[in-house]
């Protein structure tokens, strides 16, 4: 029994993962670029509900959407200033700006809230599942996290499928050129994939601070980072792998830290992501780009 | 005066007028330092901070070589900082005591150096084949990695030799003996052989590896590599070698700035701090901000960065908020092909500038 506890928490870390690796997966895909910030987003999302539900004593769900609002002009107004003017440049530029903007969140956060970690309440309102005479139990907010991961993949994959942005957002990361001229605003369809990511980002947070209870200014960094080896995991560019690549990650973690060793989990999960790499160098579900001379 | 400066121009290559630029700067800066040493004028504060300076200096001109003249991107530096970092302190705690000091720091500097290069030629084996972002994650992992087993890591010494365990103290079956390295605890007692000249001697070296290598036959193969893999093989590159040994030069030279590092403390720890990805990245901020592949850049950047928060210490909680302001800011001045276009027409309008340009031209 301890066995299947362990792969459900696993999944359900997973799916968190999954949510933010979402995130990087779409901006990159259309931006190419790494936006280091991702993490720190999720660390302003966190906080947004902290505020909202301590200080104003909302119900938790008109914090979360609060959050998910935060975060979604957080995400378009860095496009804005930050990385827009930098577009077409050298992507190692970009890169040492969003390191930028996720230093001066971080600062802003550590000014408002100071360094001390805040004891985070949960958003998730739902009662423990009990299964096999007790023997098992599923938490409310492993339940809420699974389901929300699935139906975010499902939802983004028939956006992208069905819809006229969707479709715009593919034809931007397919080639930014060829869509201009196709008469697709290029700038709003970048804008609105920081918008979804960003949006996304916000529901990681609240997610992982309930399964998670602490909240620091640097909450986000290393999570962040976990999310983007999941996508590079499941193929980057990729929505489904992006799925994949989070779920694989958050099992390997827990079960490595269950069975193996607390303090090498971390390394475990790099030494698996090195191994994928090695075996299909575009992730699992990448695509091969054949080269040209 | 004048006249000298011609004969100068005419006399050396462009080449040797930038490296001696660069070497000047570095000595100049040192006897600077030195000058005002003596007067008494430095306050502690800056004074602990010339060692880590020399640190921060090599690893950004060593991380160079791999971001600029490579055109790798790499996110796992602070990685082979740790290795040199614990080879060389593990080194130097074994053997106090049994050789002169200067003897021993020097071997350990070479110890140091040379598993950090072996490192990175073992990790450049499999890391090189992949390309762009792909290539950046897995050595980001690979330093998350390094730094993870060296804090599971124990090693012990009695009289029956070395005891190594990745648990804790207890399963090394110790009988009597220290314990060296002791997990996340780390190693303690290392020797504090590093000091100001030390780390300028040692940045200069770097640098005349560096620079040497850039401007000699390798460095060109290696460049043209970075420039265009498929043409660079179709005229006989072996791309694999040379990619491999900027790499592990690299590694190598990091590794130097941890042993340099590592005998600056009383206590060594892998952190996240000092060696996770954290500390990689702002190596990488002194590299773009000094420009990729600019090695004087990189020495200017890693002193003004470094310096920059304890310069604004006086704004207290402020300080890293504006150390990250001006970093987007200068980024965007420095990159946004807008504002790099109104950079250049404000500076046509500078007489001097203008005139200096045409006369280049």
């Amino acid at each position: 029994m301890s066995f299947i506890s362990y792969l459900i928490n696993g999944i359900s870390l997973g799916s968190v993962y999954a949510i933010i690796a979402l995130g990087y997966t779409m901006v990159y895909g259309i931006a190419k670029m790494l936006n280091f910030a991702h993490g720190d987003v999720i660390m302003v999302g966190a906080f947004t509900i902290f505020t909202a539900m301590g200080q104003a004593n909302l119900p938790p769900a008109v914090a979360v959407l609060i959050s998910i609002v935060v975060c979604t002009v957080l995400g378009v107004v860095i496009e804005r200033i930050a990385y827009r003017p930098l577009r077409g440049t050298a992507p190692l530029a970009v890169l040492i700006t969003a390191i930028g903007v996720s230093y001066f969140l971080q600062n802003v956060a550590l000014l408002r809230f100071g360094a001390n970690s805040k004891s985070f309440t949960s958003v998730v309102g739902v009662k423990p599942l009990s299964l096999a005479n007790g023997e098992l139990i599923i938490t409310g907010e492993t339940l809420v996290t699974i389901i929300s991961g699935v139906v975010i993949v499902i939802v983004l994959t028939l956006f992208v499928r069905k819809t006229k942005p969707g479709q715009a957002m593919l034809a931007v990361s397919e080639d930014k050129d060829a869509a201009k001229l196709m008469g697709v605003n290029v700038n709003g369809t970048i804008a609105l994939t920081f918008a979804i990511g960003s949006a996304l980002a916000a529901i990681a947070g609240a997610l992982l601070c309930s399964a998670y209870p602490s909240l620091s200014p640097y909450t986000g960094s290393m999570p962040g980072i976990k999310g983007f080896v999941a996508a590079v995991f499941g193929g980057i560019g990729s929505i489904p792998g992006a799925m994949i690549g989070g779920i694989l990650l958050g099992v390997i973690e827990i079960l490595s830290k269950a069975y193996i060793s607390s303090q090498l989990a971390d390394a475990i999960v790099f030494a698996v992501l090195i191994i994928v790499l090695l075996v299909k160098p575009t992730g699992i579900l990448g695509r091969n780009i054949n080269e040209k001379v | 005066m004048k006249k000298f400066i011609a004969a100068y121009r005419n006399r050396f290559s462009k080449t040797t007028r930038q490296n001696t630029l660069t070497f000047g700067m570095v000595i100049f800066a040192y006897l600077f330092v030195e000058a005002v040493l003596r007067t008494g004028n430095m306050s502690s504060l800056l004074q602990g901070l010339l060692v880590p300076l020399c640190i921060y200096a090599i690893l950004a001109v060593s991380l160079n070589l791999t971001v600029g003249i490579l055109g790798e991107l790499s996110l796992g530096h602070a990685g082979f900082m740790c290795v040199g970092a614990f080879t060389g302190s593990f080194f130097s705690v074994c053997t106090a005591g049994t050789m002169p000091n200067l003897l021993r720091f020097i071997i350990a500097l070479l110890i140091g150096t040379l598993s950090a290069a072996f490192f990175g030629f073992i990790i450049g084996i499999p890391v090189l084949r992949l390309q762009g972002d792909y290539l950046a994650i897995v050595t980001l992992a690979f330093g998350e990695i390094i730094k993870n087993l060296v804090n599971v890591l124990y090693i012990g010494r009695d009289e029956s030799g070395f005891h190594f365990s990745l648990k804790d103290t207890m399963s090394l079956n110790m009988n009597g003996g220290e314990v060296i390295v002791n997990g996340p605890q780390g190693i303690s007692g290392t020797p504090k052989d590093s000091n100001f000249t030390i780390g300028i001697i040692l940045l200069i070296i770097t640098l005349i590896i560096v620079l040497n290598l850039i401007h000699s036959r390798t460095g060109r193969a290696v460049m043209a590599i970075r420039d265009n893999r498929i043409a660079a093989e179709s005229v006989g590159i072996n791309i694999t070698k040379y990619k491999l040994l900027a790499f592990s030069i690299s590694a190598g030279l990091a590794g130097l700035a941890g042993v340099i590092y590592a005998h600056n403390l009383a206590t060594l720890t892998a952190l996240p701090k000092n060696f996770g990805y954290n500390m990689s990245i702002i190596i990488l901020v002194f590299v773009v901000l000094g420009g990729i592949g600019n090695i004087r850049g990189s020495v200017i950047a890693a002193v003004v960065l470094t310096l920059l928060p304890e310069l604004l210490r006086g704004l207290n909680d402020y300080r890293m908020l504006i150390y990250s302001i001006v970093l987007i800011v200068m980024m965007l001045i420095n990159w946004s092909p807008k504002l790099v276009m109104y950079k250049e027409v404000l500076l046509n309008k500078i007489p001097f500038i203008a005139k200096r340009r045409k006369e280049e031209e």
